[in-house]
């Protein structure tokens, strides 16, 4: 083996901590949590190994294939919103208009605050005001809280979502839209090509790595949700707005579903990863250099 | 050709207007914050109207009933820690992979380890660490600022690596020419050079941990240390159906990051811009 020089020894000194810093916090817990997953572990007490029967449940849970379908539905409801929401926000953003800076300053402000009091926020306005608004206009489907309603609640963590989650990717697709050069726009106009066909054929192309960029994140986000579902519904009602994050949180810390939320857990990352991977290959394909 | 500078008033317009959507919610918190209950009816008015006098009574309340000097203090400790050690030692880490990743594999293999730990969801780690952090001690608001050091290191090492390529190595190897060695180098010329990318993961640190529920909700329980966001779900029961209450405590909570956010707006902006486009 070669001799360390000075330089490599300080390299070393310094990578060796952090790489164990990284292995305690997040290798070994996740190496836990897989070795648990085959455990019928309570979260207390004695436990037993107990092959793949949590997987096996899992596939079989009403509970969890239900937190599953609402996830999914959010997640993908979500992601069209947001993406189609702040790509013509970025547009309109970074069109010719007064007021440009402050303007995109304000529409960021949904996301420096936080999703919980958010939530507590958008809970009072959808259980008083708008049924208030509705009462007063006589309009019959808005008189009752959206939250309340087993079949719409979702819409109403969605929309806090989406509230929140568009500033986010507007600022994405306006640094995105700045990268396409003037003289691009300048040949369009020359070629006669109205509005539309200059924003399929030439704008959107060029800002395809920015929409991988956005879709991955805002999926993986959206996909994630917590803090909207505890402070807006804590899951219900009856439980139709339980996401996979929210029920591994609260039947595996509490409901003595330590392992068995586990293998939820593990699925759940599976998931989160081959839908990233699925998303960034499929663009990436996609992507066209100037 | 002459190039079109006219400004577009119909959208200008119509983006203004919608600024309602993000002004509305904030607003009728703002005005609830401040009645009284009995001015609460059950119309819209009730709701949305001024209130008759302006109090800051709810305020002073809402104070007391969540500890909220000391949630604050407790927030503003794990951010700025955080914040403080991630630039310290994402970034060295960083300039250890980042100077090292083109020559040799083992550097490589490192560096793909530690970005890749940007997938794993909280969840999955979640259940084992509230038993690992509580064995060791670190159950509390030191543990949080450790898991965050770790939880960010995927996208900080990321970030710094990246901008390291654009500090040429020649003006490393001139100082070490001079006699200086590999920590020192690091210390007086790149982390200075490396500026703009520790405003960038301040920014992005910041935002994501000022704002987080489940790691302090999971982690700290137990420790009767509230953050802000944690010191809401917890109190919200004695809020009961006193909303005025709730709602001046809400305000509380969102004052501070809206100060740093008008304060650190350009730098704010850019940086989650930066990150994104980096990332």
């Amino acid at each position: 083996m070669k001799k360390m020089t000075s330089r490599d020894k300080t390299y070393w000194a310094i990578i060796i901590p952090v790489l164990i810093l990284f292995f305690t916090f997040n290798t070994l817990p996740m190496i836990k949590g897989f070795i648990y997953s085959f455990t019928n572990y309570r979260g207390y007490g004695t436990y037993e190994y107990v092959g793949f029967r949590n997987y096996i449940d899992l596939f079989s849970d009403a509970r969890v294939g239900k937190s599953y379908l609402f996830t999914f539905k959010y997640a993908l409801a979500g992601t069209v919103l947001v993406n189609v929401l702040s790509l013509i926000m970025a547009l309109g953003l970074n069109s010719r208009i007064r007021f440009k800076s402050a303007l995109r300053g304000i529409y960021f402000i949904p996301n420096v605050l936080g999703g919980l009091v958010i939530g507590y926020i958008f809970s009072f306005l959808f259980t008083y005001i708008i049924p208030a608004v509705g009462e007063a206009l006589n309009i019959g489907w808005l008189q009752n809280s959206i939250l309340a309603s087993e079949k719409n609640a979702w819409i109403g963590v969605l929309i806090v979502g989406v509230w929140q989650a568009v500033a986010m990717n507007t600022i994405i697709y306006i640094s995105g839209l700045q990268t396409v050069p003037d003289d691009v726009y300048e040949a369009c106009m020359l070629d006669g090509a109205n509005k539309w066909t200059e924003f399929f054929k030439v704008t959107l192309p060029l800002v395809v790595p920015f929409i991988t960029i956005n879709l991955v994140l805002s999926t993986k986000n959206l996909l994630m949700v917590f803090d909207q579902i505890m402070s807006l519904t804590k899951g219900g009602p009856a439980q139709s707005t339980e996401s996979i994050s929210y029920l591994i949180y609260k039947n595996g810390m509490d409901g003595g579903q330590f392992g068995f939320q586990s293998a939820n857990a593990v699925i759940f990352f599976i998931v989160i990863v081959a839908i990233s991977i699925f998303q960034m290959t499929v663009l990436g394909k996609k992507e066209e250099q100037l | 050709m002459k190039k079109d500078t006219r400004i577009n008033w119909v959208l200008t317009i119509l983006l203004v207007i919608g600024t309602i959507t993000v002004f509305f919610p904030l607003y009728m918190a703002f005005i609830i914050a401040f009645k009284k209950s009995s001015e609460m009816t059950n119309d819209v008015a009730g709701a949305l109207a001024f209130p008759a006098h302006w109090s800051l009574d709810n305020f002073r309340q809402a104070m007391v009933v969540t500890d909220f000097w000391h949630s604050l203090g407790n927030s503003l400790l794990i951010t700025l820690a955080t914040i403080g050690l991630a630039i310290l030692i994402h970034s060295v880490a960083g300039y250890a992979i980042g100077r090292n990743m083109a020559k040799r594999k083992s550097f490589r293999i490192i560096y793909l380890y530690i970005v890749s730990g940007m997938f794993v969801p909280f969840s999955i780690l979640m259940m084992p660490l509230v038993k690992q952090t509580a064995q060791m001690g670190l159950g509390n608001r030191l543990g949080v600022i450790l898991l965050y050091l770790v939880f960010y290191m995927p996208m900080n090492i990321l970030l710094y690596t990246g901008y390291l390529k654009n500090i040429p190595v020649v003006l490393e190897e001139a100082a070490g020419i001079d006699g200086a060695n590999t920590w020192r180098t690091y210390w007086k010329i790149i982390f200075p050079m490396m500026s703009p990318m520790h405003a960038t993961v301040a920014v992005l640190t910041a935002l994501g941990t000022w704002n987080d529920v489940m790691t302090p909700l999971v982690i700290m329980a137990g420790t009767g240390e509230n953050t802000l966001p944690l010191a809401q779900l917890n109190f919200q029961t004695q809020f009961g159906t006193n909303y005025n209450l709730a709602f001046a405590s809400y305000i509380l909570s969102l004052i501070p990051i809206l100060i740093f956010y008008i304060v650190c707006q350009k730098q704010i902006l850019s940086g989650v811009a930066n990150g994104a486009v980096k990332g």
